[in-house]
């Protein structure tokens, strides 16, 4: 099975292991991602301003061009799947805009495209029953909390993907994969985002609360399919360390680094992955049986 | 006595503009404060969330527009997904950053960061960031 996928931005720089792990795991699974032709940027942030046309330019020429491609897009990075899925919804439901940014860009698009997130391929597509067949090595006793952030679910009527009070895809996920998911309250909370170049104070509060959160429920490691949250979450312990003597560090790895791990990828894979805290000392211990 | 309050009265252009960029009506709004306790931004902010629309309701933008909390807001919908009345606060926030935005202010300075920070962060951070708080002309 051949899937059309958007990289995106920074899987193509800082988040390399992310984007690789999880072509990795789609080959042991029976898909292949196949990148689509003629990508730009998402715009990174979903234009809230109703009058602000210009914005949905960039992403509506992805979906455009995807759909020359493909009926489905999959996409990775939790924000270019929130841009991509509601400027789609846009796309969708508001014919007025869709005509005048279509006009503008030059393309045709008719809002035909399903855009699914990888987490959506493994649930729907694969299922996690199979997925749990293909477990190399499985994550016995390791605790792990599943971040879901703000982009994943919300807003619920055009993400669509699970619920954003009771979510269980991940925790669905990491069940197969042998690994025991931690419930806890900051799992859908925001990580402070961009907001940590503008107010530092409150990026590091937001991701010492939410790690924190997990730690105290017995986490081992925390999960997220978000750049951003993965940055600050595994970026601010440094300053959480600083302020509190007591700190014990948890690794933040992107979901699809668990995944090919769960596989049978060796761990060298996660060293393409800038981790500020040393996620391989965890792993190691479930001993190396890669296939 | 009864008192007559018309929208006319105590609204003005600016927070019409505000309604208008946002597509949200501030009046719909009945303060009960659920945006402000599911906030997770609220210890930096000098402003609650709801407060940012009980003064847009009663026609004071200028205190709106001092305060930090428009800028502080990351849009992650907390307040949106707890309304009851289905306010997207969120979109209000935005109109009330993108109005200033695109009158020059200039919220952040990027080039500033250090060099070393740079390396490290991920590209969507930076391109997000000056989305949300560089001006637009």
């Amino acid at each position: 099975m051949n899937l059309t996928y958007f990289p995106g931005c920074t899987l193509y720089t800082k988040a390399k292991a992310f984007d690789e792990a999880a072509k990795r795991a789609g080959e042991r699974l029976g898909f292949t991602l196949e990148e689509m032709p003629y990508w730009t940027c998402c715009g990174a942030t979903f234009p809230l301003a109703e009058d602000y046309d210009m914005a949905l330019a960039s992403p509506t020429r992805v979906l455009a061009r995807a759909r020359k491609a493909s009926d489905k897009l999959v996409t990775l990075c939790a924000v270019c799947h929130n841009v991509l899925k509601r400027t789609n919804h846009v796309m969708q439901t508001n014919p007025e805009r869709r005509a005048k940014v279509t006009d503008f860009i030059d393309e045709d698009y008719a809002g035909d495209l399903a855009v699914l997130h990888y987490l959506e391929v493994l649930r729907d597509e694969v299922g996690f029953d199979a997925l749990a067949e293909k477990v190399a090595r499985a994550l016995e006793g390791l605790k792990v909390a599943p971040f879901y952030g703000c982009l994943l679910l919300r807003p619920k009527a055009e993400m669509q993907m699970d619920d954003p009070d009771r979510p269980r895809i991940f925790e669905d996920l990491l069940t197969a994969l042998g690994a025991e998911p931690v419930d806890y309250p900051m799992k859908s909370e925001c990580c402070g985002a961009f907001q940590v170049v503008h107010s530092d104070a409150m990026a590091t509060r937001c991701s010492r609360e939410i790690i924190g959160s997990a730690r105290a429920r017995g986490a081992d490691l925390v999960v997220t399919a978000c750049p951003l949250c993965q940055f600050n979450l595994d970026d601010r312990q440094a300053e959480m360390a600083k302020a509190d003597k007591g700190f014990r560090g948890v690794p933040v790895l992107y979901f699809t680094e668990l995944l090919a791990v769960a596989l049978g990828e060796g761990l060298d894979l996660l060293s393409a992955e800038r981790h500020a805290v040393d996620p391989v000392p965890v792993l190691q211990a479930l001993g190396d049986e890669a296939a | 006595m009864r008192v007559r309050i018309e929208t006319e009265q105590i609204g003005n252009d600016r927070i019409r503009k505000i309604e208008e960029v946002a597509a949200q009506s501030v009046y719909r709004c009945y303060q009960c404060g659920k945006c402000s306790a599911a906030c997770p931004a609220t210890p930096e902010m000098d402003m609650l969330p709801n407060q940012v629309i009980r003064y847009l309701q009663l026609g004071l933008e200028e205190r709106v527009l001092e305060a930090n909390t428009p800028w502080i807001c990351a849009s992650c919908l907390q307040c949106r997904a707890v309304c009851p009345k289905g306010v997207d606060l969120a979109r209000i926030m935005e109109a009330v950053r993108m109005l200033q935005l695109r009158k020059g202010r200039n919220e952040i300075r990027l080039q500033d960061l250090p060099p070393e920070y740079l390396k490290r962060v991920p590209q969507i951070l930076l391109i997000s960031a000056s989305r949300k708080f560089v001006p637009l002309s």
